[in-house]
């Protein structure tokens, strides 16, 4: 499968376990808000869980993206990039609205939606709704953390450029939710970027540096499937 | 005062809080980790949203002045009063099967979060799909700008608090952290005090 997702558009597609997803930026600063959802269709993925079982405040290769039950979603294999933002949550209607006002009777299919309204769209298509929305990854987006006494966050327009990608193998089968709205916190012009999704067939198994609990996880999940 | 318990590590609640309320936990005993979670009590998928939370406020760690975020943007309480200094919401709650992960097979029938926050939160219809991320009040998870993520000792001390003051009428799901295998109840769970003014 190969499909381009223009920028500010959301999509969803079913992948089946044992492939490779790549997603390729098709424009610099492009941004894709990410929400998975595994084989049973209840369980999401959990950031929180990601991040201290692998002690990383962002994510980058090589991790395992984990569930709200601790099983293996899919592992990131490789990224140009080594940190995408997954602290800050998608887009909301308000952070369009210094755009102005947009509708489709106005802007055609260039009308500006919000990634939670993308991403709720998509959830509804497969059965599922706004209760369903979790922690999301924003790919090829990073908000850099300070070392002050609140861990400030600012946003680095510059991060990504056209051709960065990100690669996801699927440990089972999976949901996958996409939104290309512009991160929330881009001060940016709007000129969303569009986004490559990419499936193929995962034919070997790479040499990952893991840590033990990645290992742990992509076991567990194995064994679950057996 | 209209509230005056105390929690038992490993035990937790469910406790309404109208508009306008205080809830105050106090860590009796120092360094023990309280997994909060917020709902509007009128709507429970309208609940605490940690990653909006963290991006409005532009920094990771809440303390007092923090604006506590729904999933839709509203505000459902604010943090008035720390004597703690802060608190994470990115580390999330414990369960079996994530400490399995971390700490190996043997952890797999401890005692977790996830466990009290679904028996406290069954009466009131949260399951599965309402149970979000979470708040851990006198946990310490520092971050940093190399983006790395560990949970430390806590910063808090037996008698530090925390208040919040409800912004609408609230549902607070709490689960006083069982957690044996890392620093975040001082590897010893003990109990804590809720109080309420309303």
């Amino acid at each position: 499968m190969i499909h381009d997702i223009p920028g500010g558009a959301a999509w969803s597609a079913p992948v089946r376990a044992g492939r490779v997803l790549t997603l390729t930026a098709l424009a610099d600063g492009a941004n894709a808000s990410v929400l998975i959802i595994g084989a049973d269709r209840l369980d999401r993925l959990n950031i929180p869980d990601t991040l201290k079982s692998q002690m990383s405040a962002c994510i980058r290769p090589a991790m395992v993206l984990m569930s709200d039950r601790g099983t293996a979603l899919a592992t990131v294999l490789e990224s140009s990039l080594e940190w995408h933002d997954c602290l800050t949550g998608f887009g909301h209607d308000r952070h369009l609205e210094r755009f102005g006002p947009s509708s489709y009777a106005q802007d055609g299919n260039g009308w500006r939606r919000s990634a939670r309204l993308g991403l709720i769209s998509e959830l509804t298509k497969h059965g599922f709704g706004e209760g369903n929305l979790h922690g999301c990854i924003n790919f090829f987006s990073k908000v850099g953390i300070s070392d002050d006494s609140r861990a400030s966050l600012a946003y680095l327009p510059d991060h990504s450029a056209a051709g960065d990608t990100v690669e996801l193998r699927s440990e089972q089968d999976l949901l996958i939710f996409v939104s290309t709205a512009p991160h929330p916190l881009s001060m940016e012009p709007y000129a969303p970027a569009g986004v490559r999704v990419e499936t193929a067939l995962a034919t070997e198994e790479p040499d990952l540096k893991l840590r033990d609990e990645g290992y742990r996880a992509l076991e567990q999940t194995r064994g679950l499937l057996t | 005062m209209t509230l005056d318990s105390t929690v038992q590590p490993g035990d937790g609640g469910l406790v309404p809080v109208p508009a306008g309320g205080r809830l105050r936990i106090v860590d009796l005993h120092g360094n023990q980790a309280v997994d909060t979670l917020v709902y509007d009590a009128h709507d429970i998928d309208n609940r605490y949203s940690a990653f909006d939370t963290i991006r409005e406020q532009a920094a990771v760690y809440l303390t007092t002045g923090s604006t506590l975020l729904s999933s839709r943007l509203d505000e459902l309480a604010v943090i008035t009063d720390d004597t703690c200094g802060r608190h994470d919401t990115v580390g999330g709650a414990c369960s079996q099967e994530s400490n399995v992960i971390r700490y190996g097979e043997f952890t797999r029938h401890q005692h977790a979060c996830r466990q009290t926050f679904l028996r406290y939160g069954a009466p009131a219809g949260i399951g599965q799909r309402q149970l979000t991320h979470n708040i851990n009040f006198f946990m310490n998870v520092p971050v940093g700008s190399g983006g790395e993520l560990r949970f430390d000792d806590g910063l808090s001390a037996p008698g530090r608090h925390v208040e919040l003051t409800a912004s609408r009428d609230l549902l607070v799901l709490i689960s006083n952290c069982p957690q044996l295998n890392n620093p975040c109840n001082g590897w010893n769970p003990t109990p804590i005090q809720l109080l309420g003014w309303w």
